[in-house]
Parts: C-alpha cells; sequence; structure tokens
C-alpha cells in the first residue's frame, strides 16, 4: 500500500473542500448572514492545511487499483465530515451526527434529511447542503482530475473506483480529457437549468438550489414541501431536467460530436426511456381517481416516476398515500436507478439489462443444453468477465442490503416498511421512502446507530460498494 | 499529436508506453479484449477491442482528426490493409510493420505504390544494429547522426586505459582525439559530466565524434577497433537470417547454429556461404566443438530470452569473443544490466524506437525540429539532432553566452559538412545540424534547451 500517495491525493481533496466552501461562504455575505464568516474562515483553514498535506513530496508516484478504491472511499469520508463542521458551528444543525448524516446525503446525492423544518435554515447552509449534491453527482475525484495536471496513467485508477457504471469507457484519449468533456457537460446543462427556471418565475435562490438537486441527482429542497409549492409549470421543467442527469453522458458527447445516430443505438437509454415510459402510464391509471383531471394525474405521476428513477428524490405529492401498486412499482424502480455513467444512483439500468439477458440465456441454455450463446449490449459482446462482474456486484448489493435492513431493525421498532424503505432510498442515493420516512416525513426519527449504518449505505451506494467495502477489509491496510 | 495504434503486441505495447509517456493523444485497437485491458489499465489510452482494419473501428478510434496510424499486428498483411484504409479515411500518415523477407526485398516499391509514411521490419532492424556493433566491436553501442558523418558511441573504459583517472578537461591532450564525452555511467549513477568530472576504469562513456575521430579515439584508449572477422550465431530466425546476410556481404565468416532441421535446411538454401550447424546450442560439447573459444563474436538469437542468457553468459566465461544477447521478453533491464552479457539487443525497443524517431520528425510540420533522436539511456539521457531555422533563438550568439538549462549539452555542430565539437566560443549558424545530449526527455525544438 503506498500511503505517501494517498496522503498527498487526500491533502489535494481537503485544499479542494476549502475551495468549495468558498461559494456558499460568497452566498453567505450577498445575503448579509454572519455564518459566511464560519464558512469563509474554515475554507482558508481547509485550504491550507489541504496544501500543507499535499505539498510534502509521495516516496512513490506509482498505483493501482487497491489504492485507488481506498483514496476515493476515504476522500468521500473526509470530504463529508469536513463539510459538516460548518454545519454544526454556524449551529444550523447542532449535533455533528446530524450534521454528518445531512453531508453524507448531501454528497451521495440522496437528499435524505434529518431535518424537519428546512426553512428554518440560513441561506449559507441551505445553499452549502444543495452544492454538496452539484459537487457529489460528478464525483470530487473526478473534478480534480479535470482540473489539476497529474501525471502518469495511473490516475485510470481513480477514475475507475470513483464513476458509475459496470465499464468505465473514456470518451476521448486521454482522462484529464474525458474528465474535462464531462464536467463541461455537466456544468452547461445545470447553467441551462437555472436559467430556464428562472425564466420560469423562480427566485434566483431556489432556482441555484433545486439545479443543483437535480443535476446531482440528490433531491434537497429548499422549502417544507420539496417541490410541491412550485408551479406546475416549473414542476415540469424540473422533470425534464432530472429525467436529462439520469442519462448517460456519453449520450450528450456523441450529441456534441454530431453523432446523433450514436445516440439512438444505445440500448441502455431505449431501456431506460422504456422503463420510464411504462411506470409513468400505468402509475397514471393506477392514480387517476386521486386527482381532479388525467392530466394533473399524468403530471404527478411523471414527477414521481422521474424523481425516483433517477434517484433524485424530490416531491410534489406525497407519494405515500398513493395505491399500493404504485407505491409497489415505485420501490422497484429505486432499485433499478438512472443510467451508467450518469449521476444518478441505484444498481443501473445497463446491468439490470445484462442480468436479464444472462437469465434468458440461461433458459436457452435449459432448451438447448450445447448452444452456444452470447450476451450483447450495443451489439457488442459482453466479455464474460464483465458479465461475471455484474452479477457479483447485485449480489453483494443484494446481500449489503439485507444484511443494513437486518442490523437497523435491531436499533429501531418500526414498521418493516419503514425500515426497508429508509435502507432502499438510503443506499440507492434517492431520499424520501413509505412509510414513516414517507415524502412529508424525515430521518430525525432514527437513532444514532442507524443513522451511522445509513451513512455507510448511502456512501456504499454512490461509490458502488467496493471502496467502502475494501476500508473493511483488513488485508488492505497490511503492507504487501 | 493524435496516434492510433493498431496491434499490440511487445512493439506495439513499447510504442504506446513511449508515446504517452511524451503526452500524445493515443487510442490503441486490438482483437484481444485482455490486452487492450491490460494497456488502458497501464496508460491513459483510448483502448477499442476489434479488427483494425475495419473502417467503422477506425472511425471510432478517431482516424478522421488522426496525425497517425501505426500498424503493429503480427500480420504483414492485415497491417498494409490497416494503412490502406486509414490512408483513404483519413488521409492520415501511416507506419506499417512489414516482417516478411519476402516482402522485404520489394519494400521500397510497397512503400511508394501504397503511400506509407515508414515501414519498420523489427527483424531487420535488430539485425542491422548487430551487424553494426560487429563491424565495430569494442563500442557497447553505436549511433549515428547528421547523414553519417557523426557518430555517438557508447563503451566501456578498460583496465589501465590513459583515461583512467583523467579529468574531463584533459581528454584532448591525453587522446590527441576532438571528442566529447557526454555521458558518464557508473553503476546505477548517471550523469551528464563537467570538465572537472575524473573518469574511471569500468565507466560506461557516451562519445560524441566524427567518424575517423572515433576510430583513433578507441585505439588511444586502449580498446581494439578492428572489425570481427568470425561470428558465431545461435539461433537461425529471421534475425539471425538478415544478420547473416548482411555479415557475409562486409565479408565476415558466419556460422549458425539452429536447433530445426528444416529450418536448417531453409538457411543453407539462402545462405549458401555460411556455415549451418544442425544442433541444440544449449549444449557445452557442442559449442567447443565448433569453437567457440576462438570465434571472435557470439551473437544469442534463439527465441527463448533465458537461453540467450545463459549462452551468453557461457560465452563470456569461455572466449575472448564480443557478445550480442537478444533479449525480447524480459522485462527486467536492470537486472539485467549488472550481468556481464556484452551488449544487449532489445529487438522490440529499436522498432519503437525507429518509430518514435519518425513522430518527432512528423511534428517537425508541426513545429518541432528535430532531425533524429537518439536514446543513450533508456528513459535518462537522449541525444537530438536539430535542424537550425533562420528564426530560432540561439543564432550566432556563442555558446557561453546562451542561458542553457542544466542537464543540456550540446555535442557537436555540424557546418556544411564540416563537424565542430564547440566550445564556448562556438556559434551556431542557419542551415545548421546541431546534437544536443539531454536529460530532459521530449525537446522538440532547440528553443526548448534555454532556460
Amino acid at each position: 500500500m503506498n500511503y505517501s500517495i494517498i496522503r498527498r491525493i487526500l491533502g489535494i481533496v481537503i485544499q479542494f473542500t476549502g475551495a468549495f466552501l468558498a461559494l456558499p461562504a460568497c452566498c453567505g455575505l450577498f445575503y448579509g448572514e454572519k455564518q459566511a464568516i464560519v464558512y469563509a474562515v474554515l475554507a482558508v483553514l481547509y485550504f491550507v492545511i489541504g496544501k500543507i498535506i499535499s505539498s510534502i513530496k509521495s516516496t512513490n508516484q506509482a498505483y493501482y487499483a487497491r489504492e485507488g478504491l481506498v483514496i476515493v472511499g476515504l476522500s468521500w469520508i473526509v470530504i463529508s465530515i469536513l463539510g459538516a463542521i460548518p454545519l454544526v458551528i454556524t449551529k444550523d444543525i447542532p449535533s455533528f451526527t446530524d450534521a454528518l448524516f445531512e453531508t453524507v446525503s448531501g454528497f451521495t446525492t440522496t437528499g435524505s434529511s434529518i431535518l424537519s423544518d428546512v426553512e428554518a435554515l440560513s441561506h449559507t447552509g441551505l445553499f452549502w447542503r444543495s452544492f454538496t449534491h452539484w459537487v457529489g453527482g460528478m464525483g470530487v475525484i473526478v473534478f480534480i482530475l479535470a482540473v489539476l495536471p497529474m501525471t502518469g496513467g495511473y490516475n485510470m485508477n481513480l477514475m475507475r473506483a470513483e464513476s458509475p457504471g459496470p465499464t468505465v469507457g473514456k470518451l476521448v484519449p486521454r482522462m484529464k480529457d474525458t474528465a474535462k468533456i464531462l464536467y463541461t457537460i455537466y456544468f452547461g446543462i445545470t447553467v441551462t437549468e437555472i436559467i430556464v427556471l428562472i425564466i420560469a418565475g423562480m427566485p434566483l435562490f431556489d432556482a441555484l438550489c433545486i439545479s443543483f438537486g437535480s443535476a446531482g441527482t440528490g433531491g434537497f429542497g429548499v422549502r417544507n414541501d420539496s417541490c410541491g409549492g412550485y408551479s406546475s409549470l416549473i414542476q415540469s421543467i424540473i422533470t425534464v431536467f432530472i429525467l436529462m442527469f439520469g442519462v448517460n453522458f456519453n449520450a450528450y458527447f456523441f450529441i456534441i460530436r454530431k453523432k446523433i445516430g450514436e445516440v439512438f443505438k444505445m440500448s441502455e437509454l431505449k431501456g431506460y426511456f422504456g422503463v420510464v415510459a411504462f411506470s409513468i402510464i400505468t402509475i397514471t391509471i393506477n392514480i387517476r381517481g386521486m386527482f381532479p383531471s388525467l392530466y394533473q394525474a399524468f403530471h404527478h405521476a411523471a414527477f414521481q416516476v422521474a424523481s425516483i428513477i433517477t434517484t433524485t428524490g424530490f416531491a410534489t405529492a406525497d407519494f405515500d398515500q398513493w395505491p399500493q401498486y404504485s407505491r409497489a412499482l415505485l420501490v422497484t424502480i429505486m432499485f433499478i436507478g438512472a443510467c451508467a455513467g450518469s449521476t444518478g444512483g441505484g444498481m443501473k439500468v445497463s446491468r439490470i439489462m445484462i442480468m436479464f439477458k444472462t437469465v434468458y440465456r440461461e433458459i436457452k441454455k435449459y432448451l438447448h443444453p450445447r448452444a452456444v450463446t452470447n450476451v450483447t449490449m450495443d451489439g457488442k459482446t459482453m466479455d464474460r468477465s464483465t458479465i461475471h462482474s455484474v452479477s457479483v456486484y447485485l449480489t453483494t448489493y443484494m446481500l449489503l442490503f439485507s444484511l443494513s435492513v437486518m442490523a437497523i431493525t435491531l436499533f429501531e421498532s418500526y414498521d418493516l416498511e419503514t425500515v426497508f424503505t429508509s435502507v432502499a432510498c438510503t443506499f440507492n442515493n434517492i431520499g424520501p421512502g413509505l412509510s414513516k420516512v414517507g415524502p412529508t416525513c424525515n430521518f430525525s426519527i432514527m437513532s444514532a446507530p442507524t443513522k451511522y449504518i445509513l451513512m455507510f449505505d448511502m456512501l456504499a451506494g454512490r461509490l458502488e460498494l467496493y471502496p467502502m467495502l475494501m476500508l473493511l477489509t483488513p488485508a488492505v491496510w497490511k503492507n504487501r | 499529436m493524435k496516434i492510433i495504434v493498431v496491434g499490440c503486441g511487445k512493439v506495439g505495447a513499447a510504442l504506446t508506453a513511449q508515446l504517452s509517456r511524451e503526452g500524445h493523444d493515443i487510442a490503441v485497437i486490438d482483437v484481444d479484449n485482455g490486452v487492450v485491458t491490460d494497456i488502458s489499465n497501464n496508460y491513459d489510452v483510448l483502448g477499442l477491442v476489434g479488427n483494425g482494419a475495419s473502417h467503422a473501428v477506425q472511425v471510432e478510434a478517431g482516424i478522421e482528426s488522426a496525425d497517425l496510424l501505426v500498424a503493429a499486428t503480427d500480420s504483414d498483411e492485415l497491417n498494409l490493409l490497416c494503412c490502406l484504409i486509414a490512408k483513404k479515411a483519413g488521409g492520415c500518415n501511416t507506419i506499417a510493420r512489414v516482417r516478411n523477407p519476402v516482402y522485404n526485398g520489394e519494400i521500397d516499391f510497397i512503400k511508394e505504390e501504397l503511400g506509407l509514411s515508414l515501414t519498420v521490419n523489427p527483424e531487420m532492424a535488430a539485425a542491422t544494429e548487430a551487424a553494426r556493433v560487429l563491424r565495430f566491436p569494442s563500442a557497447v553501442q553505436i549511433e549515428t547522426f547528421a547523414k553519417g558523418k557523426v557518430e555517438i558511441m557508447k563503451v566501456r573504459i578498460p583496465e589501465e586505459s590513459v583515461l583512467d583517472g583523467c579529468p574531463l578537461s584533459q581528454i584532448h591532450k591525453r587522446t590527441g582525439t576532438e571528442v566529447l564525452i557526454c555521458t558518464v555511467e557508473r553503476g546505477e549513477h548517471v550523469e551528464i559530466p563537467h570538465g572537472a568530472t575524473i573518469l574511471k576504469a569500468g565507466d560506461v562513456i557516451s562519445v560524441v565524434a566524427s567518424k575517423q575521430n572515433t576510430r583513433d579515439f578507441v585505439a588511444r584508449i586502449g580498446l581494439k577497433s578492428r572489425r570481427v572477422r568470425d561470428c558465431m550465431i545461435v539461433g537461425g530466425g529471421k534475425i539471425a537470417f538478415y544478420l547473416a546476410q548482411q555479415l557475409l556481404e562486409t565479408g565476415i565468416r558466419v556460422k549458425i547454429i539452429e536447433k530445426d532441421r528444416d529450418r536448417c535446411e531453409e538457411l543453407a538454401t539462402l545462405l549458401p556461404r555460411a556455415t549451418i550447424i544442425n544442433a541444440d546450442a544449449a549444449n557445452q560439447s557442442i559449442l567447443m566443438e565448433e569453437g567457440i573459444r576462438e570465434c571472435e563474436s557470439f551473437v544469442t538469437l534463439t527465441g527463448m530470452d533465458e537461453e540467450n542468457l545463459f549462452l551468453s553468459l557461457f560465452a563470456q566465461e569461455c572466449s575472448k569473443a564480443k557478445v550480442i544477447t537478444k533479449v525480447d521478453r524480459l522485462d527486467f533491464d536492470e537486472i539485467i544490466k549488472r550481468l556481464d552479457l556484452g551488449t544487449l539487443l532489445h529487438p522490440k525497443n529499436i522498432t519503437a524506437d525507429n518509430i518514435l524517431r519518425y513522430v518527432r520528425a512528423l511534428q517537425n510540420s508541426i513545429g518541432s525540429n528535430v532531425e533524429s533522436l537518439y536514446k543513450i539511456i533508456e528513459n535518462k539521457v537522449e541525444a537530438l539532432e536539430f535542424k537550425i531555422q533562420s528564426d530560432s533563438p540561439v543564432l550566432g550568439v556563442p555558446l557561453s553566452q546562451l542561458k542553457v538549462k542544466p542537464n543540456v549539452l550540446i555535442a557537436c555542430i555540424s557546418c556544411g559538412g564540416r563537424i565542430i565539437i564547440p566550445n564556448g566560443n562556438s556559434t551556431i549558424h542557419e542551415g545548421d545540424s546541431v546534437i544536443v545530449v539531454t536529460s530532459h526527455l521530449g525537446f522538440r525544438d532547440i528553443g526548448d534547451i534555454l532556460q
């Protein structure tokens, strides 16, 4: 294990956390809030500490997959802790556990909150909370790779550990350029959303925070009723944008390169929009009776489905009150999640598709025991090892999921629906669940140990399990 | 530059490593998924699985905006097809590896008619390198610059040489030749020396001088400068064939020891003047019988690196022959260098260097002025030849007044056919060829040497 490179990169991460804190500080100054001072002081402090740590020369520049995973896992824990400190100091969220839960939930773009009265927070705190979504959506390490000149081919090990999906595709030969392109697209769509929302009549502050929340597919709102209070035009705009952020970013790259044809060939996109369309239509029919018009039912079904499948977690209606079919379907699409290579969480559409195809292949094998069949995606044969790793991933996923549910039942006496969906919505980085953690409720009812389990789930879900599991494996920390 | 490498075998991988270190945008294509995964895990390159001769795959790799395509798969025909398609699809420069001796005879025709920028033949290049060493056996390595007028040569200082204990400033006095010592390797340590550096026996030094001067210099410091009269080659592959051909042309007697009977017959037909022995050279008594003690040079070219190493160690032990060892696959340069193996021959690196030299020259048209490039010490020190343009910042300024970066040495100036080993008062003129030795890798222009 190359500890010196881990230290160096963590130093850089701390430095960047300082830089990120400067933004809410500016926002606070704009509103003349005294909290801004805390953020500004911490920003400088983090920056200096990070600078000192990273400026000690590392003895060995070489690092491999294991260091990559460990660095990413540790980085996310470090930024979450550092990000929680200003919330505690400014007394926006006085309890450290709660503040940590809130920042972990922010960076992992979950959007589960422990706050019952969001509107009581300072603008600075609200801005920071939403901004963590934006940073966490595309990834902190990817951001660092995009702006910092880092040497060597080793950085692939970092990128692979942080970006979601079964395989990591580079868009262009150099990873730095790939990271830059990803962030440019990300930044571009976010700015577009901000502008469109302002034109539609949303206040600037809300537009910024809601855009950050939808870009990272996070889900922190700035009002107690999430997105319920906005006009239906604004809600429709948000629906469209969150669906866009759930799309594999390769699609946008193809559009930039004027290869629209390639976009229509992406089978993952077809699967994604297929699931979205199916869910919206059936839920609309299912909830028709609860709304005055068919359009109203469709409007709310579309918003909730988009919000859940992209793992954002905004709400315009209390879907906990909806009929059982709608509730069950929403929980199902929580697990499916968004496309690989997007900012969304969950298992990813492409993994589910590969799994379905593998199951189909197995059935075919029983019909024709000697048949040679391949699993294909986008017309390309999937490598055996990829299929294997997808199966192992899903198994690990379900295993961790059930373990978390079991563990929480030890500490809580709530009904199984509450416990089950609280794990489902944090593990898949969504936000609200059902029953006592439904869209109108929050996680403040949970005890401290439960909160830490859920925090672990959020991080594991966002980083696709392995970085967090690596941290818990003793063999990793032994010198080879 | 945007470069596409098709085929990630030994040469492809060595080339990719080298090019990505120099900061080019590289896409690699190979049919083998594992190889592509491996290479894109280790280097910052775009990996694609597919047939490199397919137009669709090339387009995916970005052929439309590529500057160069290098086809280095193990099939000559596929390489040529790759280049043809790339030429039509993207109009980029193309380099093909063509190694079949049948095509080798008509390589100029192929190159011309198919519009290739360069063809490389790893076996031929390795053989040429070995032949050059044998013609001049006291050198560890030798390379030419300025159209063959200047040589850069690596030699090991023998015991009791006049150079043992000689400070650099005294070299001219002691040897009476115009030479410049540009690197000194002492064990692991490498330096670009200055006037006060004191040489020791056992050091490997690289020397820049005109052709005649290198000959004199070698004689003065007590090394043999006479070329060998005979050569024993173990292993009868393609390199052995090319090498034997070149040696026979210059009148060196050649004996090839090859295990395979059929191959022996083939070689006997192709090389009527060579002695072909059908035997397993791993057998000591065979080597003795064939006169390993008396032969003047011994080259190991079998397909097994390990066998080559042992044969060479044995030859060093029992004879005074100049030994050349081929190392193809083993990746333990530091360790291998420590063994007494004579000159090492890395066919994949020789080919990769040839291509690299072309890539640097190609950049010429996009702002670089490197005429040729020679790696004195792998990944540490290289020698570059620059053609001086009229707008160069170094024109007409005496060298002592140029603010040159540390670890940069202006080794030689070739001015209208005259070779000057420069001193502080020398100046550089337009049209000169300047050879620069440096430990900064990746210079593109003579201006890069300035601070």
